[in-house]
């Protein structure tokens, strides 16, 4: 039985709808914004008559970006970070979390408490860097990949999933001779692909995005990631070296904010691309923390 | 009283036993123990050095003791209460607007009655999560550029005088708080979603009988409903108090906002590592682990007595 809607509500309705439109302008239209002023011509961009269509459209900006070496090394660079780094933190995160899963492992109950114990209290920069000084990882490829092997927030989630795999495929196997190993690769690990592919995007958006420990452990920019040379041309204003060809002080001035948009479309475009693609499983990933933790 | 009858012999052997029946499991977690050792519990004991005078020469066990000093030194230097309140300050402001902000968004989105658009704002509202920080922090440095920027060219059109938002420190918090809140809202919002999707629609269809209208659905249905999660993530939130991130305000501050701008993490970062000041760094640091640890500690306690639910 369908129930009329009074006045107040499609009044509630109504603006509501609003509202919603109103959040989905305001998210979507920076965004928008900067792929309209990339694509203009510098001089409409400077005098503020782009808005929401390009003006004098020319793909100047993007000639600069994409002939840049630095923002190439960056994505090269971050690509690097970003895969063998999310291998690494499945493995590790996977080889924890699968005896810690396991209600009859002795060990439990040790090193449980001290795994968690690193979510409330830590050393701190400080003494960390100077961790990393010793190890002598200071401006290596590793330092971007090893010392955050392990999320514990993942880590956790991770092993709240093997625990709601039904106890009795574990003691069929074990009658069946199988070790924890053999049980491990070939019975846990397929049965918890939704677990993988949420910790393997967490992880893999955290390498792409993060640019604090490149900021502290890295002087070469060979090894800079993406994000340290956006830092640098987004945030620092310092110019390109295909800019520094270019003529005059003030030619270099007016094509620089079209450049600078330019630059936040191409290395925003991987995530932008999968996006679409991967935004279910984001949500399930949030859902699978959010009612464990 | 059994395993007095035991001999010493058979109880060790029955624990190489059930060692043997774990093995593999020891295995696997060794790597995983071996880092949390190395990279979580070794700088812990490397927060010796905020009691000595560190030189990265000698090592951490062979420097002069000073005691206190540093953090005596931290608590009378100007610095101390600028730290504080700056710390302080950007944490209640986001409570006060970035808190209630994913809140109302899952209230608008779980009002929406057409399927396809719901799902249309969820998804694209929490877009902007992805995008990584310096990208976030460049588009509000380029739309808020006093020559060039968007934001000023629209305040020109209504005749206001540019103005250079990103050296102004009465703007800062404002624009910290903002773009994180446009950033992170859909994100968060996630949770108030799923707490609503578990809603009884009964009472809904009962409350309607009783000739509510949408508004006091909202007041008195929906709002209680999702009441205890509000409350968890509230709680949970008062715990990271003494916490601002480094990484978004290093980005977005300068030496002309460092007054309004500077955080406990950012002068960790200016002191420890660019002056090289090691020891001094350090013990801020540790001042600020040790009252973050026990907000959080105190916290869990209170959400225990309050809500049954806690982290230990």
């Amino acid at each position: 039985m369908k129930i009329k809607l009074s006045l107040e509500d499609r009044i509630y309705n109504i603006i509501n709808i609003i509202l919603a439109t109103l959040v989905l302008c305001i998210t979507l239209y920076p965004f928008l914004y900067v792929i309209v002023a990339s694509l203009s011509s510098p001089e409409s961009v400077n005098s503020g008559s782009v808005w929401l269509f390009p003006i004098g459209i020319n793909l100047n900006a993007y000639n600069v970006v994409l002939k840049d070496k630095q923002i190439w090394s960056g994505y090269f660079n971050t690509i690097w970070y970003t895969l063998i780094g999310t291998v690494i933190n499945l493995i590790m995160t996977t080889l924890a979390a699968y005896p810690l899963s396991r209600r009859t492992f002795n060990g439990r109950r040790i090193i449980m408490p001290i795994i968690a114990f690193t979510m409330f209290f830590g050393g701190g920069m400080i003494p960390t860097y100077i961790l990393i000084k010793n190890l002598g990882m200071l401006d290596s490829r590793w330092v971007m990949v090893i010392p955050g092997a392990i999320s514990t927030w993942n880590l956790i989630i991770m092993r709240s999933f093997f625990e709601n795999i039904p106890e009795s495929l574990h003691e069929a196997a074990i009658i069946d001779g199988a070790n924890d190993l053999y049980i491990l690769v070939r019975i846990v690990v397929p049965l918890s692909k939704p677990v993988m592919a949420v910790m393997t995007l967490f992880y893999a958006v955290g390498h792409w995005n993060s640019f604090f420990d490149a900021l502290l452990y890295l002087n070469s920019s060979q090894l800079y990631p993406l994000q340290m040379i956006l830092r640098k041309v987004l945030i620092q204003f310092d110019n390109m070296e295909q800019m520094k060809a270019i003529g005059t002080f003030e030619d270099r001035e007016s094509i620089g904010q079209t450049v600078r948009y330019a630059t936040i479309i191409v290395s925003t475009l991987p995530i932008l691309l999968v996006y679409p693609f991967l935004q279910k499983y984001f949500a399930s990933g949030v859902m699978i923390g959010a009612i464990k933790g | 009283m059994e395993h007095t009858f035991k001999s010493h012999f058979s109880k060790r052997d029955k624990l190489s036993k059930i060692f043997n029946r774990d093995k593999y499991l020891w295995m696997m977690i060794l790597f995983p123990l071996i880092y949390y050792i190395v990279f979580k519990y070794i700088p812990m004991y490397g927060l010796i050095i905020s009691f000595e005078n560190f030189s990265p020469y000698r090592g951490i066990l062979k420097g002069p003791w000073v005691g206190f000093k540093y953090f005596i030194e931290f608590f009378n230097s100007t610095f101390f209460w600028r730290l504080m309140r700056n710390t302080f300050l950007l944490n209640v402001y986001s409570i006060i607007f970035g808190f209630p902000a994913p809140i109302i968004l899952a209230l608008i989105v779980n009002g929406i009655t057409a399927k396809f658009y719901k799902k249309s704002v969820q998804t694209i509202s929490y877009l902007p999560h992805f995008v990584s920080t310096v990208v976030v922090v460049g588009m509000v440095v380029n739309f808020l550029s006093p020559t060039t920027g968007l934001i000023n060219h629209v305040l020109s059109f209504f005749g206001q005088k540019p103005i250079n938002f990103m050296i102004m420190p009465r703007w800062f918090r404002t624009i910290y708080i903002a773009s994180g809140i446009w950033q992170e809202v859909g994100w968060s919002s996630i949770i108030y979603l799923a707490a609503l999707s578990g809603v009884d629609s009964g009472l809904y269809e009962a409350a309607k009988v009783d000739g509510a209208n949408k508004i006091q659905q909202t007041i008195f249905i929906t709002l209680p409903s999702i009441l205890p999660t509000i409350i968890i993530m509230l709680i949970l939130r008062m715990g990271n108090m003494l916490s601002v991130g480094a990484e978004k305000v290093l980005l977005m501050y300068n030496p002309l906002t460092y007054e309004v701008a500077d955080v406990i993490n950012t002068y960790v970062y200016r002191i420890g590592i660019g002056n090289s000041e090691f020891s001094y760094g350090s013990a801020v640091g540790l001042f600020q682990s040790a009252i973050n640890f026990i907000l959080v500690a105190s916290v869990n306690k209170i959400s225990k007595k309050v809500s049954e639910i806690s982290l230990w």
